[in-house]
């Protein structure tokens, strides 16, 4: 019998607060992170969601003594201070950390590569500064890394190498990210509209996020949400296009669905990947309906919170746990007339529900797909 | 115009590292995607680049890339029309 | 209680290709990039996308495929880790962005900035639909990534996996590869 993995914390750094109530609080009045932004001299502003660095700065102070730290691991000690204060670093405590580019801000005009660009450093340091006992993990794959970070806590203590985990994921907007998807042409005109039928690309955003995660849950916590299943599949078709069939996310869905026991009609609530870009939205329908999952409530979130690359997978999973708490599913931000190809229950305004079961999703370059079921406990 | 279309066949061999294809292999009516050169869309995103960094032409409608790029031919006369390099 | 059996390997390092103890191929070159196309050439790849792939992909592509052969690979993970990530084709990428006057970014080379797009270049030769991951580790952790091949045999989401450390800096580079079963 397989032992049984539950997140019982959560945190988040974003645009819209330093903390999950205020988060909260904000999305279910509707606001979003997006605005816009001038990030890179010489060229036009454009839509991005991004915190406010003197508010981060402030925030910081307050907390830490030490301001030896760069931007984006200021963000990471913010979100993961308040779990650690909460529970106890053991020599079995897993510490994953999820990021697609780190501190890549500090290549900017070097000869030689900077010790922070390497992740395993990024994440070394952050362990140190809490005490961690057990050699960081970092889990780089592209836009899943978030997904799969909660995966990979939940796989490594069922099979015994941990008893708990600290999940943290993020990522900072740079220009070194900015000017890439703009060489895709990939980022869109306006605030990001996933699924619809005017969409025209992706806002670029930037946030930490972090888990705790447990085999043994204690008695003091404020909820529980059991991971039940997951799994991550490769498209195998095209190293930035997604499958047109959609079978890397099909599969993904399929397996985790599978190893939770539960079938499609039981999903209460789809929180998928929906980038705004038309391949990728366009691919998801197509994978949702092939699952027989086009009637459950989905949203995407990237129009509160811009997609934030190693950051969104987890971040989403914290805000789809925390939409359960409260018994309330908000819109897909934006949404207003449907673009694919397949229909989706999207959803379009605060919605009360009680939910028990979330399907979590993500998809990103490299052909990687990657799927979660959780259950309120 | 003939030398400029010599050029593109030798810029397209190289900024797309087509290794295995020579000058003389690319015929200046072929399809260029679609053809034999297996071409994607990457390779498509990359001519655009192409055509700003080498020709100066900032192309408007990224989208209009279909029609640019279908030949050798008809990338040379949209350069020969545009180009400010 | 079931062991994993390590039932191949292959080791490139130092212009030399091994497969399970054995040379296969050794170049005189002294880039990696040559040393790379003299491989391609010489074990008769006929690849073309080969040509495409950054540094990093190309060594994962060719230790993998030493490996992989023609075999049916459809119930076989993939799972590889390495300490640069992809900074080698990030540093590149990020020169072609350092100049405001010779702002040219391309999307060929911004593609390859995440270490996974390795995976990816594996998984579309060999058609494989199956699990896949890619850690950044501070070192070749053996022990963690057999613990993590192990709970993906033992769940049943692959019959295989490929597992191995990829890793390159301009012309450091080491891939250690080699195919798990229970």
């Amino acid at each position: 019998m397989k032992k049984e993995i539950y997140i019982t914390d959560y945190n988040c750094i974003t645009p819209l607060g330093f903390d999950v109530s205020s988060n909260w609080n904000h999305l279910v009045e509707g606001k979003s992170g997006v605005a816009l932004h001038k990030v890179i001299e010489n060229q036009e502003a454009f839509y991005a969601s991004i915190i406010d660095t003197d508010k981060l700065e402030k925030e910081f102070k307050i907390n830490f003594d030490s301001q030896n730290f760069t931007r984006l691991e200021k963000m990471f000690l913010l979100s993961l201070k308040p779990l650690i204060e909460k529970h106890k670093i053991s020599k079995e405590t897993a510490f994953i950390l999820s990021t697609t580019k780190g501190n890549i801000s500090l290549l900017k005009n070097q000869t030689e590569l900077p010790e922070g660009v390497y992740l395993s450093n990024l994440a070394q340091k952050i362990a140190d500064y809490f005490g961690f006992k057990t050699k960081p993990i970092v889990v780089s794959n592209a836009c899943v890394s978030g997904v799969m970070a909660i995966a990979v806590a939940k796989n490594m203590i069922q099979a015994g190498k941990y008893k708990d985990a600290f999940v943290i994921a993020g990522d900072e907007v740079s220009e070194f990210v900015i000017s890439g998807f703009n060489s895709f042409q990939a980022i869109g005109t306006e605030p990001c509209k996933p699924y619809d039928k005017k969409r025209n690309g992706i806002n670029i955003g930037e946030a930490t996020a972090a888990v705790y995660i447990t085999s043994v849950p204690g008695e003091n916590e404020k909820f529980r949400f059991k991971i039940l299943g997951d799994s991550a599949v490769n498209d195998a078709n095209h190293i930035s296009g997604p499958s047109r069939t959609g079978d890397g996310l099909y599969a993904s869905i399929s397996n985790a669905m599978t190893e939770a026991n539960i079938t499609s009609d039981q999903i209460d609530f789809i929180s998928a990947h929906g980038t705004a870009t038309l391949y990728n939205d366009e691919m998801e329908a197509i994978a949702f309906n092939r699952m027989e999952l086009q009637n459950a409530p989905l949203n995407s979130m990237k129009g509160y919170y811009g997609h934030c690359l190693g950051a969104s997978g987890l971040l989403e999973s914290i805000i789809s746990m925390e939409s359960v708490r409260h018994g309330m599913l908000i819109p897909s931000k934006n949404f207003e007339e449907t673009g694919v190809s397949q229909p989706l229950n999207i959803i379009k305004e605060n919605q009360p529900a009680k939910i028990k079961y979330i399907l979590k999703t993500a998809s990103g370059f490299g052909g990687c797909n990657a799927a979660i079921v959780l259950e309120k406990y | 115009m003939e030398n400029l279309k010599t050029e593109l066949k030798h810029k397209i061999i190289e900024v797309l590292n087509l290794e295995d294809v020579s000058v003389e292999e690319v015929k200046d009516t072929d399809p260029l995607f679609g053809g034999g050169l297996g071409l994607d869309s990457i390779d498509a995103l990359e001519l655009i680049v192409l055509l700003d960094k080498d020709y100066g032409i900032k192309l408007a409608d990224p989208k209009k890339g279909k029609e640019i790029f279908q030949s050798i031919d008809t990338m040379a006369a949209f350069i020969e029309e545009n180009r400010t390099k | 209680m079931k062991v994993m059996k390590k039932t191949e390997s292959c080791t490139i390092q130092d212009s030399k290709i091994t497969v399970t103890g054995k040379p296969v191929f050794e170049s005189q070159s002294e880039t990696f990039h040559d040393f790379a196309k003299d491989a391609y050439k010489c074990l008769e790849l006929n690849y073309p996308k080969f040509h495409k792939m950054d540094n990093l992909s190309k060594l994962a592509f060719l230790a993998s495929e030493m490996i992989l052969k023609d075999e049916d690979h459809s119930r076989t993970a993939i799972v590889l880790a390495n300490r640069s990530s992809s900074l080698d084709t990030d540093f590149k990428y990020q020169e072609s962005i350092n100049s405001q006057e010779n702002y040219f970014p391309s999307p060929a080379v911004f593609v390859y900035t995440l270490p996974n797009i390795c995976v990816g270049e594996i998984s579309i030769k060999h058609k494989m639909q199956t699990e896949n991951a890619f850690f950044v580790l501070d070192e070749f952790d053996e022990q963690f990534l057999n613990d993590y091949a192990e709970q993906i045999l033992l769940s049943g989401k692959a019959e295989k996996v490929l597992c191995g450390w990829t890793e390159l800096y301009q012309e450091n580079y080491k891939a250690f590869v080699y195919l798990l079963t229970l």
